[in-house]
């Protein structure tokens, strides 16, 4: 089965995230949109998924592929899953739309066994010009929302994520940064469009 | 075989059926009371196939019957789930074999306060054993083996219906792929008990009901008439309310009568005495107590020693006010702590709880898919 995913920058992360988590691992994504991550990772990787997900358009779509899917806010739901009962938690493009991000990543981290994270990164040296120079709150193909239809509530940078584990001492075990949907490892904060981090308690 | 029928039946229609009987003796009650005899209504479309996977139970409401889909010979309305069931529906009968029976304490065929007891020869009325929900899905159970059937692809239904597929995920938990329930709780709230506890006081407290016995002497209409209104407000919403009566303005006229001034209120009183024709009082007072004392809860509800793997999907409707939407998520809740594989949708509607037998369009997406891909499963794995 192929991904099929328009922005190439996440169909790159999604490939990663294949990657990552291996063969017949278990997965919990969490905003797991239409489904198209899951759905991939069951057929090419074997991979036992559930997902969340808050749109209810979304969910006929996940249900329509078999997928294992909750109607619910990532928010709402957390407490029901057993410590350690997933191999990953995967938060892709979904970080920045949640409201209790520190309750979030701490009960993701007590489910999984790791988090996989990915994120636009909101410092990218296109951001900085389109709100240097025009004055203009960011358009891009990573964050294509205009700031009034945006569902995006956080806007964070790869060092606002390094620095807020460190302070919450999560152990980042993986990290990529992708660019141009390319790997990149030159300053990415500045260069880098989307950020995927691995952690771990 | 010509039909005189005055309406056409559509191609995605089951056609014309018949309810057919299935009667067994010595049914022993969760309260260890014993009913000698026990008939079954039941109604059955599709084809069983040869490996005998491919049937599916659906389970009916407080007041539904046996006839679900299709149209009884004669008859210009269908069955009650009709738009769900068929060619290419929700429950498609080209590829599953539907059944569906009237319940344990019913009026429409099976067994119940309304039949004669074989001992006096008289109906029993209220000398009929209390029943739960376990017996009646012990008496599914029973038929189910009596169709040749050992595991169903799924159990589904709505309201008491979604109490019974809880109950059947309970009971026999190794006679069932899985469960869909939908709009329903695993037991009723104190609301929900006493909305029913005022229908039972409306119709016990009619003249006519004497006890429960009152076959020879006139049934207590007015009693059930009112019960049967209070559980039509309780099925709408106060938009799908607006929506179907709204107000006119000669309706607004400071000069009024005791007669139905409103459209609301002609609607309502229309149902009550439609529902006094076709249902009996004292069914009325032993499903309402069975559904207020159904608790899946109360005992070990898929113990984890077990190792038991259904498939549930989980639906309610976000304007239900009658079986919240929370009562769902609890069902959720409690089936991912036991580790069950639960898909779960609450579908935007301004029905109420009605929204069960209305939002046709977004059930049969999830559960036609659902069923598929399991039947799919199943198949691959033998």
């Amino acid at each position: 089965m192929r991904l099929i995913v328009s922005n190439k920058n996440i169909l790159l992360s999604h490939l990663k995230i294949a990657d990552i988590v291996g063969i017949k691992s278990t997965v919990l994504d969490l905003g797991c949109g239409n489904g198209d991550l899951m759905a991939y990772l069951e057929k090419n990787k074997n991979v036992n998924s559930q997902g969340v997900e808050i749109s209810e358009d979304a969910i006929y779509k996940c249900v329509e592929k078999g997928l294992c899917v909750l109607h619910s806010d990532i928010d709402g739901v957390l407490d029901v899953y057993p410590s350690n009962s997933f191999d990953f938690v995967i938060l892709s493009q979904s970080l920045q739309q949640v409201k209790r991000i520190d309750d979030v990543l701490e009960e993701s981290l007590r489910i999984g066994k790791k988090v996989i994270i990915v994120f636009p990164n909101f410092a990218h040296i296109s951001l900085r010009v389109m709100l240097f120079f025009k004055g203009r709150a960011p358009v891009t193909k990573s964050l294509p929302d205009r700031w009034n239809d945006t569902p995006n509530i956080r806007f964070l940078s790869i060092k606002d994520f390094q620095k807020f584990c460190e302070e919450k001492k999560y152990k980042i075990i993986e990290k990529y940064f992708i660019s141009n949907s390319k790997y990149t490892h030159i300053l990415p904060n500045l260069f880098a469009q989307q950020a995927i981090f691995v952690i771990t308690k | 075989m010509e039909h005189k029928l005055a309406i056409k039946i559509s191609s995605k229609n089951v056609g014309i059926v018949e309810t057919k009987y299935f009667t067994f003796n010595d049914l022993v009650l969760e309260n260890k009371h014993k009913l000698s005899q026990v008939t079954v209504a039941y109604e059955t479309y599709g084809t069983l196939s040869e490996k005998k996977d491919n049937a599916i139970l659906i389970a009916h409401a407080f007041t539904g019957d046996a006839h679900c889909a299709g149209y009884h010979e004669g008859d210009e309305k269908p069955g009650w789930w009709d738009s769900m069931i068929g060619h290419k529906k929700a429950f498609d009968t080209d590829k599953y074999f539907v059944i569906c029976s009237n319940v344990l304490a019913g009026c429409q065929g099976t067994t119940g306060p309304s039949s004669i007891n074989p001992e006096t020869g008289k109906e029993y009325g209220t000398d009929f054993p209390v029943i739960s929900m376990a017996d009646i899905v012990t008496v599914q159970k029973r038929l189910v083996e009596y169709l040749g059937i050992e595991k169903l692809l799924s159990v589904a239904g709505g309201s008491m219906g979604g109490m019974q597929v809880l109950q059947w995920a309970m009971s026999y938990p190794e006679n069932i792929c899985s469960a869909i329930p939908i709009a329903t709780t695993m037991r009723h709230s104190p609301q929900q008990i006493a909305f029913n506890e005022v229908g039972r006081q409306s119709v016990m407290g009619d003249i006519a009901w004497k006890y429960g016995h009152y076959y020879q002497t006139g049934n207590p209409d007015r009693g059930l008439a009112v019960a049967r209104m209070l559980g039509h407000i309780t099925y709408m919403s106060d938009v799908s309310m607006q929506k179907k009566f709204p107000i006119k303005e000669k309706e607004k006229s400071v000069k009024f009568d005791f007669n139905a001034d409103f459209e609301v209120e002609e609607y309502l009183r229309y149902r009550g005495s439609a529902f006094v024709k076709r249902f009996d009082a004292n069914t009325y007072l032993y499903i309402s107590k069975a559904m207020d004392h159904f608790d899946v809860q109360k005992e070990d509800f898929l113990p984890a020693e077990k190792n038991i793997n259904i498939k549930f999907l989980v639906i309610s409707f976000k304007s239900d006010w009658l079986y919240p939407s929370y009562q769902s998520e609890n069902i959720v809740k409690y089936l991912k702590m036991k580790g069950q594989y639960v898909t779960y949708c609450n579908i935007h509607s301004t029905y109420g709880h009605d929204a069960f037998l209305l939002e046709i369009k977004d059930e049969t997406n999830l559960i036609k898919n659902f069923l598929s891909n399991l039947y799919d499963e199943v198949n691959s794995v033998k």
